[in-house]
């Protein structure tokens, strides 16, 4: 199969090795867990249980509400001991709704009905189950995976894209997936391309994992329709867009969706997750999750339950040698930093990730640009990086946004690259929070003035109204004393 | 806002400019120092006043601006500034030749700008043009090499008062570049293959062993430590090839033409600050533009120019002013060269993926 190239890029020390040849564990249940009620692009999900109730593992916890949304079950048996704020796992550090489940250490599986051949089910159905199951994208998109194959479906996507890249350093969760679980994942891909009438996938994994290529060749062996390409090292290749453009040479149009290509791209660990659901009636709720980082004792790769704090995570690895320089959720140049380990993982946790200061390679301060366009090389999308901070750096959204701020993925690269140092991405987020906050308050103003102005014309209405009415008053008195002065 | 960093990415690449201030150092150390045995302590002299006349300057301005200073003159921009003007001034030239422009460079060329990567022309350069200008007789003495403990080089003494004290007999040192001499011979409406023999031979030229400013000689090394850069990736191929190539089909195009005219490819390659400028000159980040098509235009304009200048102009050399011309023309080409953004066309618009382009990857039954 021929492949493309994609543009930019940039090459970060993998670090893979610190847990690539750590099998999976499964990590001791928690006590407690704390599962939030949203974990997914989309409407939040409502929580269907009631505080005191006990649940069965796999029971619904949060029920999805709209279109976009997906619904989170209880990962394990227990009683629900609070339902209410709880810290979320992003940087803000604000709280989310979230169900405390106390585990009663049985871990006793609600009974399920075996579930039937899904092959004999109509796509709809699977992909209707899919969504029941709460399955979400588990490379860090977190859109609900049965919303995306219905439309994928109807845009009559010619070819599933399975990403195996993990581009991202430090992180092999996917790896010890694919080199563990290849067949589940191939028959989560079968699964996947009958939701989706699709005819072929392509499983992308890149060249620096050849165990995970190896097994995932063999485990495709007798399927004619689904085909492992390697794709070579160099991050971000396993971004949606740029995976897309290896494998057609051909670019999402902005604006667009991925769909337009033909291409739905959809993670391993989603393949996984819908062999789970489909084969076992198992909802999702545990994934893998690497924890790593030279601050880490023993990095490991965890099958942990959703709702477990990163607290337990890293003290079943050895907890952290010193105290980390910064903690992640994610990888290096996408994840994000941690307000603190009190923090549950979600579903689309794949890793956490503790640094240690020599690790981050951080600069004390940024030094000015010196234009050497090593940021618009490593761009994956086209754009200047340097022209975009410049302006957003001087509050001038409309000339960061004239530059291409929309599309940007914020992939990192260019901060990764730049020899000053300068927290590129930093000043495209903080744009795009400005742009947003005067678009609200745009949207806010014209909501003020729309109201206003009804109620002006609805003020104008009622005096005409009220003029009209007196005048007919005055006129039918007028006419009535006529009529009685004729009768009179 | 703040600038701690709490967006990702939280890896970097182990670059940083005081990193690429120092591998370019490294680079161009052997051809300085060849320049310097070659022309003896006089060239020493004046190196060293050059450089320090530019740290000077910049701790001096970073102090008046408020900057900490510490942190900017390490960064190593200033030293490698007065180095490269150093190497491009004749190595007998008075020691106030090398202050005044490493006043020129630092302050009118860079901090007057904002300080580093503000500047819009690289500052050495304009130093340079500023000089030649000003003093062109002190900026166009040329002499013969002799190198350091020859019998016919001034010993350290002597050399101290050349530098500070003026040159005694300057008849008997001078000597002319052979870019000189081929535009004053050429003057006298003489032809190439009268001019050339016994001034110019290919080997010495590259060796360096010919008459020129302090780092414009010894091209072998030159061309050595821009490769080096290059095999670094401190810079890219763009710029240096695209001047090269242009010089290089210019001269050849027209030496084609009328050999006794226009001096052989060779010749322009070889002599001048041609080398210095395309691998250590034209590749400064802050005065060339930022994207590969940019920096091709760049390149290219820039060997037009020395092209241009050295052949029609009113000088023998043109590097330093046509960089200077291009540095002039960066901003706009900076405007105008944009790359593509992914899934938009060069307008700007959204790039609709045509029906016929959406073929599966793969064929189901093809073999692997
Ligand atoms: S990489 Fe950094 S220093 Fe270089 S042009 Fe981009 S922003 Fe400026
Ligand atoms: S973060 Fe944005 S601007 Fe920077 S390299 Fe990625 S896509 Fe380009």
């Amino acid at each position: 199969m021929k492949l493309f190239d994609f543009w930019g890029g940039v090459h970060p020390a993998g670090q893979k090795h610190l847990s690539a040849e750590q099998a999976i564990q499964i990590l001791p249940m928690p006590s407690r867990l704390h599962v939030p009620l949203q974990q997914h692009t989309g409407r939040s999900a409502v929580a269907v249980v009631k505080v005191g109730q006990t649940v069965r593992k796999g029971e619904l916890l949060g029920q999805e509400q709209g279109g976009v949304s997906a619904p989170v079950h209880a990962p394990t048996s227990g009683v629900i001991t609070a339902i209410g704020d709880f810290t979320a796992p992003h940087v803000s550090g604000l709280p989310l709704p979230t169900v405390t489940l106390e585990s009663d250490g049985e871990d006793r599986w609600l009974e399920q009905e075996p579930p039937p051949d899904p092959f004999a089910l109509e796509p709809e159905e699977v992909a209707a189950r899919i969504g029941e199951a709460g399955i979400v994208g588990m490379g860090g998109a977190n859109f609900p995976s049965a919303v995306k194959l219905s439309k994928a479906r109807q845009a009559r996507v010619h070819t599933l894209a399975v990403n195996g890249a993990e581009c991202e350093p430090y992180m092999t969760c996917d790896d010890r997936l694919m080199r563990e679980r290849a067949e589940h994942i191939v028959d989560g891909v079968r699964l996947m391309l009958h939701a989706l009438q699709a005819p072929n996938a392509v499983i992308a994994i890149e060249d620096n994992k050849p165990e995970a290529v190896a097994r995932m060749k063999a485990a495709c062996q007798n399927e004619g329709q689904i085909r492992v390409v390697v794709v070579p090292s160099r991050y971000p290749a396993g971004s949606a867009k740029q995976l897309i453009q290896i494998l057609t040479g051909l670019e999402t149009p902005a604006g667009g969706r991925g769909t337009d290509t033909g291409v739905l791209v959809h993670n391993v660990g989603t393949a996984y997750a819908v062999h789970r659901a489909l084969r076992q009636a198992r909802p999702l709720i545990s994934r893998i999750v690497t924890v790593t980082g030279g601050a880490v004792a023993e990095p490991k790769n965890l099958e942990a339950p959703i709702g477990a704090l990163v607290e337990d995570l890293l003290a079943f690895c050895g907890g952290t040698t010193d105290a980390p320089a910064r903690l992640l959720m994610g990888g290096p140049m996408m994840g994000h930093p941690l307000p603190g380990t009190q923090v549950p993982i979600v579903k689309g946790t794949n890793g956490i990730l503790a640094l240690t200061a020599a690790e981050l390679r951080l600069a004390a301060t940024p030094s000015p640009c010196i234009r050497c366009g090593r940021c618009v090389e490593a761009c994956p999308m086209g754009l200047m990086p340097l022209e975009m901070s410049k302006r957003a750096r001087h509050d001038d959204l409309d000339g960061a946004q004239a530059f291409g701020l929309i599309d940007c993925i914020s992939c990192g690269s260019c901060a990764f690259a730049c020899p000053s140092h300068i927290p590129l991405v930093q000043y495209f987020e903080y744009a795009r929070g400005a742009l947003e906050a005067r678009q609200r308050a745009e949207q806010k103003a014209r909501e003020t003035r729309r109201l206003l102005e009804q109620r002006q014309a609805r003020l104008v209405r009622a005096e005409q109204a009220k003029a009209e009415a007196a005048a007919r008053r005055q006129a039918e008195k007028r006419q009535a004393r006529m009529k009685g002065g004729a009768t009179a | 806002m703040s600038i701690f960093p709490t967006s990702a990415p939280h890896a970097h690449a182990p670059d940083s400019v005081p990193r690429i201030m120092g591998l370019v150092l490294l680079a161009v150390a052997p051809a300085m120092l060849y320049g310097i045995v070659l022309f003896g302590w006089p060239a020493l002299n004046l190196f060293l006043v050059t450089v320090l006349a530019c740290l000077l300057c910049e701790a001096v301005c970073l102090r008046l601006a408020g900057h900490a200073v510490r942190p900017f003159l390490m960064d190593g921009s200033a030293l490698l500034t007065g180095i490269l003007l150093a190497l491009s001034l004749p190595p007998w030239a008075p020691w106030w030749i090398g202050v005044v422009g490493g006043f020129f460079a630092i302050v009118v060329g860079k901090q007057v700008f904002g300080g580093i990567g503000q500047n819009i022309f690289n500052p050495a350069m304009l130093a340079r043009v500023a000089l030649l200008v000003s003093f062109p007789v002190e900026m166009t003495f040329w002499l013969e090499p002799r190198p350091l403990f020859s019998s016919h080089a001034p010993g350290f003494m002597e050399g101290l008062a050349i530098t500070f004290g003026g040159i005694p007999n300057i008849d008997a040192v001078s000597g002319a570049t052979i870019l000189g001499h081929i535009r004053t011979e050429l003057g006298m409406s003489h032809a190439l293959s009268q001019i050339l023999p016994g001034h110019y031979h290919a080997g010495t030229a590259a060796l360096g062993w010919t008459g020129g400013s302090l780092g414009e000689t010894a091209d072998f090394l030159v061309l050595l430590g821009g490769l080096w850069l290059l095999w670094r990736r401190v810079f890219t191929w763009h710029v240096p090839v695209a001047m090269l190539a242009t010089v290089l089909a210019l001269a050849g195009g027209l030496h084609l033409l009328d050999p006794e005219r226009f001096a052989s490819p060779a010749v322009h390659l070889l002599s001048g600050g041609l080398m210095l400028g395309a691998f250590f000159i034209a590749t400064d980040p802050v005065t060339s533009p930022t994207t590969k098509l940019g920096q091709l235009i760049f390149g290219a304009g820039c060997g037009a120019f020395v092209y241009i200048i050295r052949t029609w102009g009113g000088y023998p050399e043109g590097v330093a002013f046509a960089v200077v011309l291009m540095n002039a023309a960066t901003p706009l080409i900076d405007h105008y060269v944009r790359p593509r953004i992914y899934g938009r066309t060069w307008r700007g618009q959204s790039r609709p993926v045509s029906e016929r382009a959406k073929r599966p990857p793969i064929k189901s039954g093809e073999a692997e």
